[in-house]
């Protein structure tokens, strides 16, 4: 009896947190669905699209002067006369196995060829964020706090700017300038040829690897050839996130509670930062991840002009070739990464705005 | 009667296309440690007032006075340093609305702390007492749940409540209540105002009722300011209300239902009646 009475409380407990523990593992649950059915929803996407357009994968293998007898072979092969259900059945599997097939125009697995060039398309696009958001950040609020000044002129300025110079010129003015004239940076390409293949790929970032390895010299060579493409990628995202972070601020600073806080007698750099900077993170993560996610798509302007063996070049040289594997693949990669960094802004949204919790 | 605050020919004005327009023109009053209602319509100036004492209306809006004094302070040529160690610790403001007035993303208990830390330093155990204290003050009875709530989760009465306790903590000597209540139920209106009538006698503070509501601020102030357009157009005691001059301050008070109302229509304004507004 007295045993009775002592678990009671205990048991009670013991449900509670069996509760807690299964709404969790709901949370859990239906997160990883949601990100499971998007992406069958983006694979049936790619693969329908691959289907519909006026290309043929098979002429493309076989090339225009094979027989109609090798036509058909190659046909079947590819597997391209069951029916259209059963290939994508097929497919579905074969991304699940982590099977992309093989791209015609470079000969190897795409997984393969995704994991060498969407790690460099990775590392410039992150460094560019990085540099935008930065220096971005500070500048839209600067310029909005003190509206009407030069400083905003100016702020505002580089935002126009950062929307009107095509990304190739200020890619080959940036070399023209910094590589070829004052050779404060490297050239094209992720490192100079003499220590291009000497660093064995751990995660396919140079930069990374080469610390990994402990070459301190090849991570400066790499830094000194990421630093002028970053830049240039940070420039735009820099320009858009100015933009939008003053419009932002501008519609804090004209709140209510901005004046609540002056009346309390706050310094105004606590007003500007705390009180009108805070609400304004949840839009601002919007606007970094559609930003980021849109430089990760691989800039093939930018690509092209360093010649960084990047995803967007990759994605034109194969779509150029009509090599679908290749399109598809990178697409998936591209949409996948959508759909991470949308799944990645709503958890930190419930971080940051306690109304979202 | 100790003066606290004079004003004298107080004038606000922003630019326009159409020219400077002036919303508050030539404004005089003295205040002792007394409670001074000032009513008007939208848009009489009335809010432009409390806000030009704080010095908290920013370009291109203009304040000039000929007098416009705190304490013996010139306000008006004060730094905004300065300012910053008037605001919040000798004079301060309830704002309307505490769905706007509240910051979103900071708990209560954040940002009361903050209003009383920002005037004086204390150690974090005082700074919390305090805040249980003024919590109480405001009859909040479980102020440290409160405390940790974020201003969504509170009803416009608790948040109007908070808004007071938050602008009395660091104990200011004067309280401007800019419409303190017209966010609010009718049923929580009266509950608010007791609570701020109660903490300025107590204390012993001036207090600015801004209201477009007469009964209320006939029943909670000692003398009475009617503003229309700009201009003060009648100053009585509270009582005197009835026995008011102006032909504006007349109208309003006959477009006053009673409980026991026998028109069929209330009158409207004659505005013909004061020319030049």
């Amino acid at each position: 009896m007295a045993l009775d009475q002592q678990s009671a409380p205990l048991d009670a407990a013991l449900i509670a947190r069996n509760k807690r523990l299964r709404r969790q593992a709901f949370t859990v649950g239906g997160f990883i669905l949601t990100v499971f059915l998007t992406f069958l929803g983006l694979l049936a996407i790619t693969f329908f699209i691959g289907r519909v357009i006026p290309i043929d994968p098979v002429l493309s293998v076989v090339g225009d002067r094979a027989t109609q007898a090798q036509y058909d072979a190659a046909r079947i092969a590819m597997g391209l006369d069951r029916p259209l259900w059963q290939q994508f059945i097929s497919y579905v599997g074969n991304v699940l196995t982590g099977d992309l097939g093989r791209s015609v125009s470079t000969g190897r697995a795409v997984v393969d060829d995704l994991s060498r060039f969407f790690p460099a398309t990775f590392e410039m696009a992150t460094l560019g964020i990085l540099i935008g958001i930065a220096l971005g950040v500070p500048l839209g609020v600067t310029a909005a706090a003190r509206q009407g000044s030069w400083l905003d002129q100016a702020i505002r300025v580089v935002g126009l700017l950062g929307y009107s110079v095509p990304a190739f010129w200020l890619g080959l003015v940036g070399l023209a300038v910094f590589y070829a004239r004052l050779r404060w940076v490297g050239g094209p390409g992720r490192l100079d040829i003499f220590y291009d293949g000497l660093v064995q790929p751990v995660t396919g970032m140079i930069l990374i690897d080469s610390l990994i390895r402990g070459e301190i010299d090849i991570f400066w060579n790499a830094v000194s050839h990421i630093i002028l493409p970053a830049s240039v990628l940070g420039f735009f995202s820099l320009a858009y996130i100015a933009r939008m972070t003053r419009s932002f601020m501008l519609d804090q600073l004209s709140q209510e509670f901005v004046t609540t806080a002056r009346v309390k007698g706050v310094p105004e750099r606590v007003v500007i930062w705390r009180h009108a900077f805070k609400p304004i993170r949840v839009p601002l993560i919007t606007v970094v991840g559609l930003s980021y996610a849109g430089l990760l798509e691989g800039s093939v302007m930018i690509e092209t002009v360093f010649s960084w063996p990047g995803i967007g070049n990759y994605l034109t040289t194969a779509l150029l070739n009509a090599d679908m594997n290749a399109v598809l693949g990178s697409t998936l990669v591209i949409g996948a990464v959508f759909i991470v960094i949308n799944k990645v802004s709503d958890v930190l949204y419930r971080v940051l705005d306690p109304r979202a919790r | 009667m100790t003066t606290l605050l004079e004003v004298e020919n107080l004038r606000v004005s922003f630019p326009t296309n159409r020219g400077r327009v002036e919303v508050v023109k030539g404004l005089s009053f003295t205040l002792g440690r007394e409670r001074l209602g000032i009513v008007g319509e939208s848009g009489s100036g009335k809010s432009m007032t409390g806000r030009s004492i704080l010095k908290l209306i920013r370009k291109p809006g203009e304040v000039t006075a000929d007098k416009l004094r705190f304490d013996g302070i010139d306000i008006l040529d004060q730094s905004e340093k300065q300012m910053r160690a008037i605001r919040g610790a000798r004079i301060s403001m309830v704002m309307q609305d505490p769905k706007f007035s509240l910051n979103p993303v900071m708990t209560v208990g954040e940002q009361i702390a903050e209003a009383l830390v920002t005037h004086q330093k204390l150690p974090r155990s005082a700074v919390q007492a305090r805040i249980q204290e003024m919590l109480h003050a405001v009859r909040i009875n479980d102020p440290e749940r409160v405390a940790r709530l974020y201003p969504h989760e509170v009803s416009g009465g608790m948040g109007q409540r908070i808004m007071i306790a938050m602008m009395l903590i660091p104990e200011p000597e004067l309280l401007i209540a800019d419409e303190p209540t017209s966010a609010l139920d009718v049923s929580v209106q009266a509950q608010v105002l007791d609570i701020i009538d109660t903490l300025v006698r107590d204390k012993g503070m001036g207090l600015i009722l801004i209201s477009h509501d007469l009964a209320l601020v006939s029943r909670y102030c000692d003398r009475i300011l009617v503003m229309n357009a700009g201009r003060v157009v009648e100053e009585c005691a509270a009582g005197q209300l009835e026995n008011a001059q102006h032909p504006y301050t007349r109208g309003l008070l006959a477009a006053m239902p009673t409980i026991d109302e026998s028109r069929d229509e209330l009158p409207v304004l004659d505005r013909t009646q004061w020319a030049g507004t």
